[in-house]
């Protein structure tokens, strides 16, 4: 599922893979999907009823269904954020992203059904994370700036910029119809799940069906050859960075929408470094290159089953930081070079 | 850009120009202060800016270091908090003496920076990532030791926070004066011990650093544990301030400080600019405020749009005037 095309990496770290079997263990989706899953088996285990799904009124009620709704934000902001890392960039502005777009949704539809048609409303929500991605964009591949400057820029001004439109105000949306995007059904599944796999499946087409896939890899993997080439370089550095406003701006209007309030200050809080943490486990490196959609959907389901087996154990919920912190160290280090030498060492 | 730069002049790609607009811009602001606003230019106000932000200029310098260096530390505002949280703890529940606490403190601080280091340069990790989870770590720990907030009220520190010293008619807190001797130690150490000049080395090229000869290992470790030390200063000096020691302490202040070394000058890519800048780009964070809050009328978030204005212009300056290209 994941769209790499050259299954070599950089660094040639293992024997090619001579058996179905050696290729299955090295697939690349192996660690993230056995996390994954070791952690469903843990809340198999510790938390009573955890795989029992219901139907109520039409609706699917259960754990499962529970934390893909939650993950739905993460998701969309982990897709983002994947295709910017295969460029070697980073955009840290997502969660200052996802408070703009949600505070001019909130805003604009407002209280009454009059205030604006919420088409409208979600089209300059819309608008103005593209404007956010335009701009990130602009100062990497324009002025060349280093993306973690670029990006805090507009991580540092915009929840200022949020603030300044709702003076210091939490909105609130009386508006029912905005509330069926974040807490909606559809076909008894949360609609926020549909928006993800909608988001998904065209961003998983877009990059194996077209060559869009191959040229964010080679700009990843080597800028200057990729631009020697003949690729337009800037252009798709705009793009990667417009597409990952994009999807924070998808994801604050779930928030919002879920919240049925715009909050400058909070919302996406930190969800910046969710992301780039579900793409790292998802197996993305952050050095660019190589990158796997689905890996980093994987990685978000992580945070949030983590989350949820941390919440349902009755740990304080605080503990959770310390936890993923662990996870992420752990994960970093088994990823690295230095780390695989010194185990393929030991045995030899 | 880059020939006009280099032209008959040079002056703007001097490496001390971008700190001299800093500085330019530093009183610039003060003086529109001054006329905009009455008794806004007096010694005390000034001397306010720099007590109400000890702990950041202290939190900047070692940021400075670990960005002269090439890399970044995102840790430091909860290794601040986590310092806040375990002096306060110590003192409150343990009873330890301050002069005890006060060490231990210190010691973690430089020994998480350490450990951050030792991990990114044994595994080759980003620094970003590294003290990403650093960070959270840290955080975490604070909710360990306790949820709510811890009052201090041992008379030491009570004292310390209360203490004014007098100096030119008006006064500063000890806090202040720690971090301008942190200052001044930290410009001798960059730029008169070897240590400095490898620091400096390694952020300008690391391989090159190394086929020098230069031991680059240790010199990330003890940049990241200098950073550590320096946060866990900023948190007792924050704990000077505040008197409690919290979880939520110092949220973002990683970003002001990261912020106020760019605005001071140094090129976050690594290697080039002055441990100094780091007091002037604290100044300027600073005035920022104090402006705001002079003109009463502006609201607060007003602050995080000029800061960011503020990044954006100085990247972009730094970009265009003789900044390296990568």
């Amino acid at each position: 599922m994941n769209a790499r095309v050259d299954p070599t990496p950089a660094k040639p770290t293992a024997a090619p893979a001579a058996s179905i079997k050696t290729m299955l263990l090295q697939h690349p989706l192996l660690r993230p999907l056995a996390a994954l899953l070791l952690l469903l088996v843990l809340d198999a285990a510790l938390v009573p009823g955890f795989f029992r799904l219901e139907m109520k009124d039409g609706h699917l009620y259960g754990a499962l269904v529970d934390i893909l709704n939650r993950a739905a934000p993460l998701m969309l902001a982990a897709l983002g954020m994947t295709l910017v890392i295969a460029t070697r960039g980073i955009d840290i502005s997502v969660g200052a992203v996802v408070a703009l777009s949600g505070t001019v949704a909130a805003m604009l539809i407002g209280g009454a059904s009059d205030d604006a048609p919420m088409g409208m409303a979600l089209a300059a929500s819309m608008g103005v994370a593209l404007l956010c991605g335009l701009w990130n964009g602009a100062l990497v591949a324009g002025i060349k700036l280093q993306p973690i400057v670029a990006t805090l820029i507009l991580m540092v001004a915009g929840r200022g910029l949020a603030q300044l439109l709702t003076d210091g105000q939490i909105v609130t949306v009386y508006y029912k119809p905005f509330y069926f995007l974040g807490s909606g059904y559809l076909a008894g599944l949360p609609f926020s799940l549909f928006v993800v796999a909608a988001v998904f499946g065209m961003t998983t087409v877009l990059m194996k069906k077209t060559a869009l896939g191959l040229f964010i890899q080679a700009v990843g993997i080597n800028p200057v050859a990729a631009r020697l080439a003949g690729l337009r370089t800037a252009t798709l550095i705009i793009f990667v960075y417009v597409f990952c406003s994009a999807c924070a701006g998808l994801a604050g209007m779930l928030i919002t929408s879920n919240i049925k309030s715009a909050d400058a200050n909070n919302a996406g809080l930190l969800l910046e470094l969710d992301a780039i943490l579900a793409v790292t486990l998802g197996g993305t490196s952050l050095a660019g290159g190589k990158f796997s959609l689905m890996g980093s959907m994987i990685g978000a389901l992580i945070i949030q089953t983590l989350t949820y087996t941390i919440y349902s154990l009755g740990v304080p919920p605080e503990v959770n930081m310390v936890v993923k912190s662990i996870v992420v160290f752990v994960v970093c280090i088994s990823q690295s070079g230095e780390f695989k030498q010194l185990i393929k060492r030991r045995p030899a | 850009m880059s020939t006009l730069a280099n032209g008959a002049r040079g002056i703007p790609s001097a490496p001390w120009f971008t700190s001299m607009v800093t500085v330019v811009l530093l009183v610039a602001m003060l003086g529109a202060g001054g006329a905009a606003y009455p008794g806004f230019l007096s010694l005390q106000v000034i001397f306010n800016l720099l007590i109400d932000n000890a702990f950041l200029l202290v939190l900047a310098i070692g940021m400075g270091f670990v960005i002269l260096s090439g890399g970044i530390d995102l840790s430091i505002g909860s290794v601040l908090a986590l310092s806040t949280m375990v002096a306060a703890w110590l003192l409150q529940s343990a009873h330890w003496h301050p002069v005890p606490v006060i060490a231990a403190v210190l010691l973690m601080g430089a020994c998480f920076g350490a450990a951050q280091g030792l991990v990114i340069h044994l595994f080759k990790l980003q620094p970003f990532i590294v003290t990403l989870a650093g960070m959270f770590l840290a955080r975490g720990l604070c909710y360990l030791i306790s949820i709510e907030s811890i009052t201090i009220d041992q008379p030491f520190f009570v004292a310390l926070s209360q203490t004014q010293i007098p100096i030119l008619g008006g006064f500063l807190s000890p806090g202040a004066v720690i971090a301008l001797a942190v200052l001044l130690l930290a410009i001798w150490l960059a730029h008169f011990t070897a240590f400095g000049r490898a620091v400096y080395a390694v952020g300008g090229n690391e391989q090159s650093a190394a086929m020098m000869g230069l031991n680059v290992g240790r010199t990330k470790i003890a940049v990241y544990a200098l950073s550590g030390f320096c946060a866990a200063l900023g948190g007792l000096l924050f704990a000077f301030y505040m008197l409690s020691g919290y979880g939520l302490h110092g949220q973002g202040i990683e970003l002001d400080a990261i912020a106020a070394v760019v605005i001071g000058g140094t090129l976050l890519t690594g290697g080039y600019g002055y441990i100094a800048g780091a007091l002037s780009g604290v100044l300027v964070l600073g005035a920022i405020q104090t402006l705001i809050a002079f003109d009463g009328t502006l609201s607060s978030w007003w602050t995080r749009i000029v800061i960011g204005a503020l990044l954006f212009i100085f990247c972009v300056v730094q970009r265009l005037m003789g900044g390296r290209t990568k």
